[in-house]
Protein backbone atom coordinates (compact mmCIF):
# COMPACT_ATOMS: atom_id res chain seq x y z
CA UNK A 1 0.00 0.00 0.00
CA UNK A 2 3.03 2.16 0.89
CA UNK A 3 4.46 1.41 -2.06
CA UNK A 4 1.86 2.44 -4.20
CA UNK A 5 1.15 5.56 -2.62
CA UNK A 6 4.90 6.77 -2.95
CA UNK A 7 4.33 5.95 -6.43
CA UNK A 8 1.15 7.43 -6.89
CA UNK A 9 2.95 10.82 -5.56
CA UNK A 10 5.92 10.59 -7.37
CA UNK A 11 3.95 9.96 -11.07
CA UNK A 12 2.15 13.27 -9.79
CA UNK A 13 5.68 15.14 -9.64
CA UNK A 14 7.01 13.54 -12.95
CA UNK A 15 3.43 15.09 -14.27
CA UNK A 16 3.95 18.50 -12.19
CA UNK A 17 7.62 18.82 -13.06
CA UNK A 18 6.84 17.87 -17.04
CA UNK A 19 9.26 15.20 -17.66
CA UNK A 20 10.88 15.36 -20.82
CA UNK A 21 10.14 11.36 -21.65
CA UNK A 22 6.79 11.46 -20.09
CA UNK A 23 5.87 14.03 -22.57
CA UNK A 24 7.44 12.56 -25.55
CA UNK A 25 5.33 9.34 -24.93
CA UNK A 26 2.18 11.45 -24.50
CA UNK A 27 2.92 13.59 -27.71
CA UNK A 28 3.41 10.77 -29.56
CA UNK A 29 0.40 8.75 -28.19
CA UNK A 30 -1.90 11.96 -28.79
CA UNK A 31 -0.40 12.30 -32.17
CA UNK A 32 -1.05 8.99 -33.88
CA UNK A 33 -4.20 7.92 -32.23
CA UNK A 34 -5.41 11.84 -33.28
CA UNK A 35 -4.08 10.48 -36.67
CA UNK A 36 -6.32 7.39 -37.03
CA UNK A 37 -9.20 8.73 -35.65
CA UNK A 38 -9.17 11.42 -38.58
CA UNK A 39 -8.48 8.43 -41.09
CA UNK A 40 -11.09 6.47 -39.71
CA UNK A 41 -13.42 9.31 -39.97
CA UNK A 42 -12.33 10.69 -43.43
CA UNK A 43 -13.71 6.85 -44.60
CA UNK A 44 -15.93 5.79 -42.30
CA UNK A 45 -18.73 8.24 -41.21
CA UNK A 46 -19.43 8.69 -45.19
CA UNK A 47 -19.41 5.07 -45.60
CA UNK A 48 -21.39 4.33 -42.74
CA UNK A 49 -23.69 7.06 -43.92
CA UNK A 50 -23.76 5.58 -47.10
CA UNK A 51 -24.66 2.06 -45.72
CA UNK A 52 -27.60 3.56 -43.42
CA UNK A 53 -29.74 5.28 -46.79
CA UNK A 54 -28.47 3.38 -49.71
CA UNK A 55 -30.68 0.16 -50.25
CA UNK A 56 -28.06 -2.52 -52.14
CA UNK A 57 -27.78 -6.24 -52.10
CA UNK A 58 -25.95 -7.65 -49.35
CA UNK A 59 -26.76 -4.90 -46.75
CA UNK A 60 -27.83 -6.50 -44.25
CA UNK A 61 -25.29 -8.88 -44.41
CA UNK A 62 -22.59 -5.43 -44.29
CA UNK A 63 -24.10 -4.40 -41.04
CA UNK A 64 -24.03 -7.60 -39.59
CA UNK A 65 -20.26 -7.98 -40.32
CA UNK A 66 -19.25 -4.24 -39.59
CA UNK A 67 -21.04 -5.04 -35.79
CA UNK A 68 -18.94 -8.50 -36.03
CA UNK A 69 -16.06 -6.25 -36.87
CA UNK A 70 -16.82 -4.11 -33.62
CA UNK A 71 -15.16 -7.32 -31.74
CA UNK A 72 -11.72 -7.59 -33.91
CA UNK A 73 -9.06 -8.76 -32.13
CA UNK A 74 -6.22 -5.99 -32.04
CA UNK A 75 -3.80 -8.24 -31.46
CA UNK A 76 -4.72 -10.52 -35.10
CA UNK A 77 -4.89 -6.87 -36.62
CA UNK A 78 -1.37 -6.16 -34.96
CA UNK A 79 -0.35 -9.25 -36.93
CA UNK A 80 -1.84 -8.99 -40.04
CA UNK A 81 -0.47 -5.23 -40.44
CA UNK A 82 3.02 -6.78 -39.16
CA UNK A 83 2.68 -9.62 -42.31
CA UNK A 84 1.65 -6.48 -44.58
CA UNK A 85 4.60 -4.41 -43.57
CA UNK A 86 7.00 -6.81 -43.04
CA UNK A 87 10.07 -6.34 -45.41
CA UNK A 88 8.67 -9.80 -47.46
CA UNK A 89 4.97 -8.49 -47.53
CA UNK A 90 3.43 -6.92 -50.19
CA UNK A 91 3.99 -3.31 -48.27
CA UNK A 92 7.04 -4.27 -47.71
CA UNK A 93 8.88 -1.33 -49.78
CA UNK A 94 7.83 1.32 -47.88
CA UNK A 95 9.98 0.92 -44.94
CA UNK A 96 7.69 1.70 -42.53
CA UNK A 97 7.45 -1.51 -39.94
CA UNK A 98 8.20 0.23 -36.13
CA UNK A 99 7.91 3.45 -37.22
CA UNK A 100 4.98 5.69 -35.67
CA UNK A 101 3.41 4.78 -39.41
CA UNK A 102 2.65 1.66 -38.91
CA UNK A 103 0.88 2.11 -35.95
CA UNK A 104 -1.25 4.59 -37.53
CA UNK A 105 -2.32 2.01 -40.20
CA UNK A 106 -3.16 -0.78 -37.21
CA UNK A 107 -4.79 1.86 -35.25
CA UNK A 108 -7.09 3.22 -38.43
CA UNK A 109 -7.81 -0.41 -39.19
CA UNK A 110 -8.84 -1.28 -35.50
CA UNK A 111 -11.34 1.88 -35.07
CA UNK A 112 -12.87 2.14 -38.57
CA UNK A 113 -15.01 -0.31 -38.03
CA UNK A 114 -16.77 1.35 -34.76
CA UNK A 115 -16.64 4.83 -36.68
CA UNK A 116 -18.48 2.70 -39.56
CA UNK A 117 -21.26 1.55 -37.61
CA UNK A 118 -21.85 4.00 -35.23
CA UNK A 119 -21.83 6.80 -37.90
CA UNK A 120 -24.79 4.14 -39.35
CA UNK A 121 -26.79 3.50 -36.39
CA UNK A 122 -26.68 7.55 -36.18
CA UNK A 123 -27.60 8.69 -39.48
CA UNK A 124 -29.99 5.76 -39.99
CA UNK A 125 -31.72 7.30 -37.32
CA UNK A 126 -32.09 10.15 -38.62
CA UNK A 127 -32.68 9.35 -42.09
CA UNK A 128 -35.97 8.16 -41.19
CA UNK A 129 -37.23 11.45 -40.47
CA UNK A 130 -35.14 13.01 -43.59
CA UNK A 131 -35.94 10.81 -45.97
CA UNK A 132 -39.04 11.72 -47.97
CA UNK A 133 -37.87 15.66 -47.05
CA UNK A 134 -34.95 14.88 -49.41
CA UNK A 135 -36.31 12.88 -51.58
CA UNK A 136 -39.07 15.11 -52.32
CA UNK A 137 -36.05 17.96 -52.70
CA UNK A 138 -34.30 15.55 -55.38
CA UNK A 139 -31.42 15.52 -53.30
CA UNK A 140 -28.66 12.93 -54.71
CA UNK A 141 -27.04 10.31 -53.19
CA UNK A 142 -23.74 11.81 -52.45
CA UNK A 143 -25.78 15.09 -51.19
CA UNK A 144 -27.63 13.57 -48.81
CA UNK A 145 -24.58 11.58 -47.19
CA UNK A 146 -23.30 15.11 -46.69
CA UNK A 147 -26.19 16.62 -45.42
CA UNK A 148 -26.89 14.35 -42.81
CA UNK A 149 -23.23 14.17 -42.04
CA UNK A 150 -23.30 17.69 -41.51
CA UNK A 151 -26.75 18.20 -39.98
CA UNK A 152 -25.42 15.19 -37.45
CA UNK A 153 -21.94 16.57 -36.99
CA UNK A 154 -22.16 17.09 -32.80
CA UNK A 155 -23.44 13.34 -32.51
CA UNK A 156 -20.78 11.98 -34.67
CA UNK A 157 -18.62 14.23 -32.45
CA UNK A 158 -19.38 11.16 -30.29
CA UNK A 159 -18.26 8.44 -32.40
CA UNK A 160 -15.03 10.40 -33.25
CA UNK A 161 -14.23 10.37 -29.20
CA UNK A 162 -15.10 6.67 -29.45
CA UNK A 163 -12.66 6.16 -31.90
CA UNK A 164 -9.86 8.00 -30.45
CA UNK A 165 -10.54 6.28 -26.70
CA UNK A 166 -9.94 3.47 -28.26
CA UNK A 167 -7.08 3.91 -30.55
CA UNK A 168 -5.42 5.53 -27.40
CA UNK A 169 -6.04 2.95 -25.60
CA UNK A 170 -4.85 0.39 -27.72
CA UNK A 171 -1.05 -2.10 -26.86
CA UNK A 172 -1.73 -5.29 -28.76
CA UNK A 173 -1.92 -4.22 -32.13
CA UNK A 174 0.37 -0.92 -31.36
CA UNK A 175 3.22 -2.90 -29.75
CA UNK A 176 3.37 -5.93 -32.63
CA UNK A 177 3.82 -3.01 -35.33
CA UNK A 178 5.52 -0.64 -33.51
CA UNK A 179 7.67 -2.55 -31.59
CA UNK A 180 7.89 -0.03 -28.21
CA UNK A 181 11.22 1.35 -29.73
CA UNK A 182 11.94 4.01 -26.90
CA UNK A 183 11.63 7.54 -28.75
CA UNK A 184 10.52 6.32 -31.82
CA UNK A 185 7.37 4.10 -31.36
CA UNK A 186 6.61 4.12 -27.77
CA UNK A 187 3.28 5.36 -26.57
CA UNK A 188 1.34 5.44 -23.64
CA UNK A 189 0.27 1.98 -23.38
CA UNK A 190 3.06 0.33 -24.58
CA UNK A 191 5.12 2.60 -22.33
CA UNK A 192 2.76 1.65 -19.39
CA UNK A 193 2.83 -2.34 -19.88
CA UNK A 194 6.66 -1.86 -20.06
CA UNK A 195 7.55 0.29 -17.38
CA UNK A 196 5.26 -2.07 -14.99
CA UNK A 197 7.27 -5.14 -16.28
CA UNK A 198 10.35 -3.30 -15.16
CA UNK A 199 8.81 -2.12 -11.91
CA UNK A 200 9.39 1.49 -12.92
CA UNK A 201 5.82 2.68 -10.92
CA UNK A 202 5.61 5.87 -11.11
CA UNK A 203 6.37 6.63 -14.64
CA UNK A 204 3.38 3.68 -15.60
CA UNK A 205 0.98 5.26 -13.46
CA UNK A 206 1.70 8.54 -14.27
CA UNK A 207 1.23 7.47 -18.23
CA UNK A 208 -1.75 6.24 -16.72
CA UNK A 209 -3.22 9.24 -14.85
CA UNK A 210 -2.59 11.45 -17.87
CA UNK A 211 -4.14 8.71 -20.69
CA UNK A 212 -7.28 8.63 -18.14
CA UNK A 213 -7.51 12.43 -18.21
CA UNK A 214 -7.56 12.93 -21.88
CA UNK A 215 -10.14 11.12 -21.87
CA UNK A 216 -12.30 12.52 -19.38
CA UNK A 217 -11.65 15.95 -20.85
CA UNK A 218 -12.33 14.82 -24.46
CA UNK A 219 -15.66 13.69 -22.90
CA UNK A 220 -16.44 16.39 -21.02
CA UNK A 221 -15.90 18.69 -24.35
CA UNK A 222 -18.16 16.95 -26.57
CA UNK A 223 -20.17 16.83 -23.42
CA UNK A 224 -20.40 20.07 -23.37
CA UNK A 225 -20.74 20.38 -27.53
CA UNK A 226 -23.94 18.31 -27.50
CA UNK A 227 -25.65 20.43 -25.17
CA UNK A 228 -24.78 23.78 -26.80
CA UNK A 229 -26.07 22.31 -29.67
CA UNK A 230 -29.13 20.60 -28.44
CA UNK A 231 -29.72 24.11 -27.61
CA UNK A 232 -28.89 25.93 -30.29
CA UNK A 233 -30.59 24.16 -33.10
CA UNK A 234 -32.92 22.23 -31.55
CA UNK B 1 -34.58 28.07 -69.81
CA UNK B 2 -38.19 26.97 -70.35
CA UNK B 3 -39.22 24.42 -68.20
CA UNK B 4 -40.22 21.24 -69.66
CA UNK B 5 -44.21 20.86 -68.91
CA UNK B 6 -45.25 18.76 -66.51
CA UNK B 7 -48.97 18.22 -66.77
CA UNK B 8 -51.20 16.33 -67.08
CA UNK B 9 -49.89 14.24 -64.26
CA UNK B 10 -51.64 10.92 -64.73
CA UNK B 11 -51.56 8.16 -62.30
CA UNK B 12 -52.69 4.78 -64.33
CA UNK B 13 -54.56 1.77 -62.32
CA UNK B 14 -52.41 2.83 -58.95
CA UNK B 15 -51.97 0.34 -56.53
CA UNK B 16 -49.80 0.16 -53.32
CA UNK B 17 -49.27 -2.51 -51.13
CA UNK B 18 -47.09 -2.30 -48.01
CA UNK B 19 -46.58 -6.09 -47.73
CA UNK B 20 -50.14 -7.60 -47.38
CA UNK B 21 -51.75 -4.82 -46.29
CA UNK B 22 -53.18 -2.63 -49.72
CA UNK B 23 -52.99 1.14 -49.02
CA UNK B 24 -54.91 2.32 -52.33
CA UNK B 25 -56.22 0.35 -55.09
CA UNK B 26 -56.48 0.69 -58.95
CA UNK B 27 -56.66 4.24 -58.91
CA UNK B 28 -57.00 6.59 -61.81
CA UNK B 29 -55.95 10.06 -61.43
CA UNK B 30 -54.88 13.34 -63.78
CA UNK B 31 -53.98 16.43 -62.30
CA UNK B 32 -54.25 19.43 -64.99
CA UNK B 33 -52.93 22.08 -63.18
CA UNK B 34 -54.56 25.44 -62.58
CA UNK B 35 -57.52 23.53 -60.58
CA UNK B 36 -57.22 23.22 -56.42
CA UNK B 37 -57.82 19.46 -55.67
CA UNK B 38 -58.49 18.20 -52.12
CA UNK B 39 -58.04 14.95 -51.41
CA UNK B 40 -60.89 13.94 -48.96
CA UNK B 41 -61.74 11.06 -47.07
CA UNK B 42 -61.48 9.47 -43.32
CA UNK B 43 -58.16 8.46 -41.49
CA UNK B 44 -56.53 5.34 -43.05
CA UNK B 45 -58.46 5.92 -46.65
CA UNK B 46 -54.96 5.74 -48.57
CA UNK B 47 -55.21 9.64 -48.63
CA UNK B 48 -50.97 10.45 -47.70
CA UNK B 49 -49.95 7.26 -50.06
CA UNK B 50 -51.60 8.44 -53.07
CA UNK B 51 -50.46 12.40 -52.39
CA UNK B 52 -46.86 10.52 -51.89
CA UNK B 53 -47.12 8.32 -55.21
CA UNK B 54 -48.22 11.08 -57.41
CA UNK B 55 -45.24 13.02 -56.06
CA UNK B 56 -42.72 10.28 -56.58
CA UNK B 57 -42.04 9.47 -53.62
CA UNK B 58 -43.57 6.00 -53.60
CA UNK B 59 -43.26 3.44 -56.19
CA UNK B 60 -46.51 1.97 -56.69
CA UNK B 61 -46.82 -1.81 -56.76
CA UNK B 62 -49.15 -1.66 -60.09
CA UNK B 63 -50.02 0.89 -62.12
CA UNK B 64 -48.18 3.98 -63.46
CA UNK B 65 -47.51 8.00 -62.73
CA UNK B 66 -46.67 9.95 -65.81
CA UNK B 67 -45.82 13.33 -66.13
CA UNK B 68 -46.83 14.88 -69.84
CA UNK B 69 -46.13 11.39 -70.68
CA UNK B 70 -42.81 11.04 -69.34
CA UNK B 71 -42.09 8.53 -66.82
CA UNK B 72 -39.65 10.80 -65.49
CA UNK B 73 -40.30 12.44 -62.48
CA UNK B 74 -39.98 16.68 -62.73
CA UNK B 75 -38.17 18.35 -60.28
CA UNK B 76 -40.34 21.50 -60.29
CA UNK B 77 -42.59 20.17 -58.42
CA UNK B 78 -42.87 20.17 -54.32
CA UNK B 79 -44.10 18.60 -51.17
CA UNK B 80 -44.93 20.36 -47.50
CA UNK B 81 -45.57 17.44 -44.80
CA UNK B 82 -47.53 17.15 -42.05
CA UNK B 83 -44.85 17.72 -39.65
CA UNK B 84 -42.17 19.47 -41.23
CA UNK B 85 -38.54 18.22 -41.62
CA UNK B 86 -36.05 21.19 -40.98
CA UNK B 87 -32.34 21.37 -41.30
CA UNK B 88 -30.02 22.00 -38.18
CA UNK B 89 -29.45 25.34 -39.79
CA UNK B 90 -31.62 29.05 -39.55
CA UNK B 91 -34.77 28.93 -41.50
CA UNK B 92 -32.99 31.56 -43.98
CA UNK B 93 -30.28 28.43 -44.45
CA UNK B 94 -33.06 26.03 -45.29
CA UNK B 95 -34.86 27.88 -47.60
CA UNK B 96 -31.26 28.54 -49.38
CA UNK B 97 -30.55 24.87 -49.14
CA UNK B 98 -33.29 24.06 -51.40
CA UNK B 99 -32.76 26.28 -53.92
CA UNK B 100 -28.93 25.29 -53.84
CA UNK B 101 -30.58 21.96 -54.81
CA UNK B 102 -31.98 22.91 -57.38
CA UNK B 103 -29.29 24.68 -58.81
CA UNK B 104 -30.63 27.92 -57.96
CA UNK B 105 -27.14 30.03 -56.87
CA UNK B 106 -25.80 33.77 -56.09
CA UNK B 107 -28.07 37.10 -56.04
CA UNK B 108 -31.32 35.30 -57.43
CA UNK B 109 -30.76 32.86 -54.53
CA UNK B 110 -30.72 35.53 -52.08
CA UNK B 111 -33.82 37.02 -54.15
CA UNK B 112 -36.21 34.26 -53.96
CA UNK B 113 -35.03 33.11 -50.24
CA UNK B 114 -36.18 36.94 -48.84
CA UNK B 115 -38.41 37.13 -51.07
CA UNK B 116 -40.40 33.61 -49.77
CA UNK B 117 -39.36 34.24 -46.25
CA UNK B 118 -41.24 37.44 -46.73
CA UNK B 119 -44.16 36.34 -48.25
CA UNK B 120 -45.15 33.68 -45.14
CA UNK B 121 -44.32 36.33 -42.58
CA UNK B 122 -40.67 35.18 -41.46
CA UNK B 123 -37.79 37.92 -42.41
CA UNK B 124 -37.71 39.00 -38.75
CA UNK B 125 -36.70 35.40 -37.76
CA UNK B 126 -34.43 34.56 -40.37
CA UNK B 127 -31.49 34.48 -38.80
CA UNK B 128 -33.10 32.08 -36.14
CA UNK B 129 -32.62 28.24 -36.21
CA UNK B 130 -35.56 26.16 -37.79
CA UNK B 131 -36.13 23.84 -34.94
CA UNK B 132 -36.22 25.72 -32.19
CA UNK B 133 -39.28 27.44 -34.30
CA UNK B 134 -42.84 26.80 -33.28
CA UNK B 135 -44.80 24.09 -35.36
CA UNK B 136 -46.87 26.84 -37.16
CA UNK B 137 -43.65 28.95 -37.70
CA UNK B 138 -42.21 25.36 -38.84
CA UNK B 139 -44.98 25.16 -41.23
CA UNK B 140 -45.13 28.23 -42.71
CA UNK B 141 -40.97 27.57 -43.36
CA UNK B 142 -41.68 24.63 -44.99
CA UNK B 143 -44.11 26.40 -47.42
CA UNK B 144 -41.30 29.30 -47.53
CA UNK B 145 -38.77 26.42 -48.58
CA UNK B 146 -41.57 24.86 -51.49
CA UNK B 147 -42.49 28.77 -52.80
CA UNK B 148 -38.88 29.94 -53.33
CA UNK B 149 -38.56 26.98 -55.72
CA UNK B 150 -41.11 27.98 -57.70
CA UNK B 151 -42.99 24.75 -58.37
CA UNK B 152 -45.64 23.80 -61.12
CA UNK B 153 -47.41 21.88 -58.40
CA UNK B 154 -47.54 22.04 -54.64
CA UNK B 155 -48.53 18.59 -52.63
CA UNK B 156 -49.37 19.37 -49.04
CA UNK B 157 -50.24 16.55 -46.50
CA UNK B 158 -52.60 17.01 -43.75
CA UNK B 159 -50.84 21.06 -43.64
CA UNK B 160 -52.89 22.39 -40.90
CA UNK B 161 -53.95 19.14 -38.80
CA UNK B 162 -51.53 19.79 -36.34
CA UNK B 163 -51.91 23.64 -36.13
CA UNK B 164 -53.38 25.51 -33.44
CA UNK B 165 -56.48 27.84 -35.20
CA UNK B 166 -54.53 30.76 -35.58
CA UNK B 167 -51.58 29.13 -37.07
CA UNK B 168 -53.97 27.23 -39.60
CA UNK B 169 -55.51 30.08 -40.82
CA UNK B 170 -52.07 31.79 -41.31
CA UNK B 171 -50.79 28.93 -43.37
CA UNK B 172 -54.05 29.12 -44.96
CA UNK B 173 -53.47 32.15 -46.20
CA UNK B 174 -50.02 31.85 -47.57
CA UNK B 175 -51.55 28.21 -49.66
CA UNK B 176 -53.76 30.90 -50.84
CA UNK B 177 -51.26 33.00 -52.08
CA UNK B 178 -49.11 30.35 -53.68
CA UNK B 179 -52.24 28.60 -55.45
CA UNK B 180 -53.05 32.75 -56.68
CA UNK B 181 -49.17 33.13 -57.58
CA UNK B 182 -49.83 30.44 -60.86
CA UNK B 183 -49.28 27.05 -58.64
CA UNK B 184 -51.35 23.97 -58.91
CA UNK B 185 -52.35 23.16 -55.14
CA UNK B 186 -53.01 19.44 -54.40
CA UNK B 187 -53.73 19.17 -50.86
CA UNK B 188 -55.08 15.98 -48.52
CA UNK B 189 -57.34 16.93 -45.59
CA UNK B 190 -59.51 15.09 -43.42
CA UNK B 191 -60.99 18.83 -42.25
CA UNK B 192 -64.18 19.67 -44.11
CA UNK B 193 -64.34 23.36 -43.78
CA UNK B 194 -60.21 23.54 -45.05
CA UNK B 195 -61.49 21.59 -48.24
CA UNK B 196 -64.37 23.59 -48.79
CA UNK B 197 -62.08 27.01 -48.73
CA UNK B 198 -59.28 25.63 -50.24
CA UNK B 199 -60.29 23.53 -53.58
CA UNK B 200 -62.06 23.37 -56.35
CA UNK B 201 -62.00 19.87 -56.61
CA UNK B 202 -62.52 16.97 -54.12
CA UNK B 203 -61.63 13.34 -54.38
CA UNK B 204 -63.00 11.10 -52.09
CA UNK B 205 -61.25 8.28 -50.99
CA UNK B 206 -62.65 5.38 -48.98
CA UNK B 207 -60.80 2.32 -47.59
CA UNK B 208 -58.35 2.87 -50.58
CA UNK B 209 -60.53 3.58 -53.54
CA UNK B 210 -61.33 6.08 -55.52
CA UNK B 211 -65.29 6.90 -55.11
CA UNK B 212 -65.83 10.18 -56.60
CA UNK B 213 -64.23 13.84 -57.99
CA UNK B 214 -66.51 15.87 -58.16
CA UNK B 215 -66.58 19.94 -57.77
CA UNK B 216 -66.67 21.39 -54.62
CA UNK B 217 -69.85 22.38 -54.35
CA UNK B 218 -71.58 19.28 -55.73
CA UNK B 219 -69.70 17.36 -53.17
CA UNK B 220 -70.87 18.88 -50.67
CA UNK B 221 -74.39 19.79 -51.66
CA UNK B 222 -74.92 16.62 -53.51
CA UNK B 223 -72.45 13.88 -52.69
CA UNK B 224 -72.92 11.07 -55.54
CA UNK B 225 -72.01 7.90 -53.27
CA UNK B 226 -73.77 6.40 -49.49
CA UNK B 227 -70.18 6.42 -47.94
CA UNK B 228 -69.58 10.19 -49.03
CA UNK B 229 -72.67 11.20 -47.87
CA UNK B 230 -71.73 9.14 -44.56
CA UNK B 231 -68.59 11.43 -44.65
CA UNK B 232 -70.00 14.26 -44.90
CA UNK B 233 -72.32 13.31 -41.90
CA UNK B 234 -69.69 12.23 -39.42
CA UNK B 235 -71.10 8.81 -39.69
CA UNK B 236 -68.28 6.83 -41.39
CA UNK B 237 -66.08 4.81 -39.15
CA UNK B 238 -62.29 5.05 -39.06
CA UNK B 239 -61.14 1.71 -40.93
CA UNK B 240 -57.36 2.58 -41.33
CA UNK B 241 -54.62 0.18 -41.45
CA UNK B 242 -52.29 -0.23 -38.49
CA UNK B 243 -49.56 -1.73 -40.54
CA UNK B 244 -49.72 1.01 -42.85
CA UNK B 245 -46.42 2.88 -43.12
CA UNK B 246 -47.85 6.11 -43.61
CA UNK B 247 -50.61 7.85 -41.20
CA UNK B 248 -53.24 7.81 -43.85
Amino acid sequence: MEDLSASFILALRLIAGGDEELREIVALSLEVSLASTLFACIVGLPAGAFVAIRPFIGRRAVIVTLNALLGLPSVVVGLLVYLLLSRAGPLGQLGILFTPQAIVIAQTILVLPMVIALARQFVDDAWHEYREQLMSLGVSLARAIATLLWDLRYSLLTVALAAFGRAASEVGAVMIVGGNIDGVTRVMTTAIALETTKGDLPLALGLGLILILVVLALNAAVFAVREWSLRRHG
Amino acid sequence: MAKPPIFPIDGRGLTVRFGRVTAISDIDLSIHGTRRLAILGANGAGKSVLLRTLHGLIQPTEGTVTWCGSPLRPPDQAMVFQRPVMLRRTALANVQYALDVHGVEGNEREMRTREALKRVGLTAIANRQARVLSFGEQQRLALARAWALRPRILYLDEPTSSLDPTAATEVERVIHEIQVAGTTIVVTTHVLGFARRIADEIVFLHKGRLLERTPVDRFFSNPQTPEAERFLKGELPWDGISRRSFGD
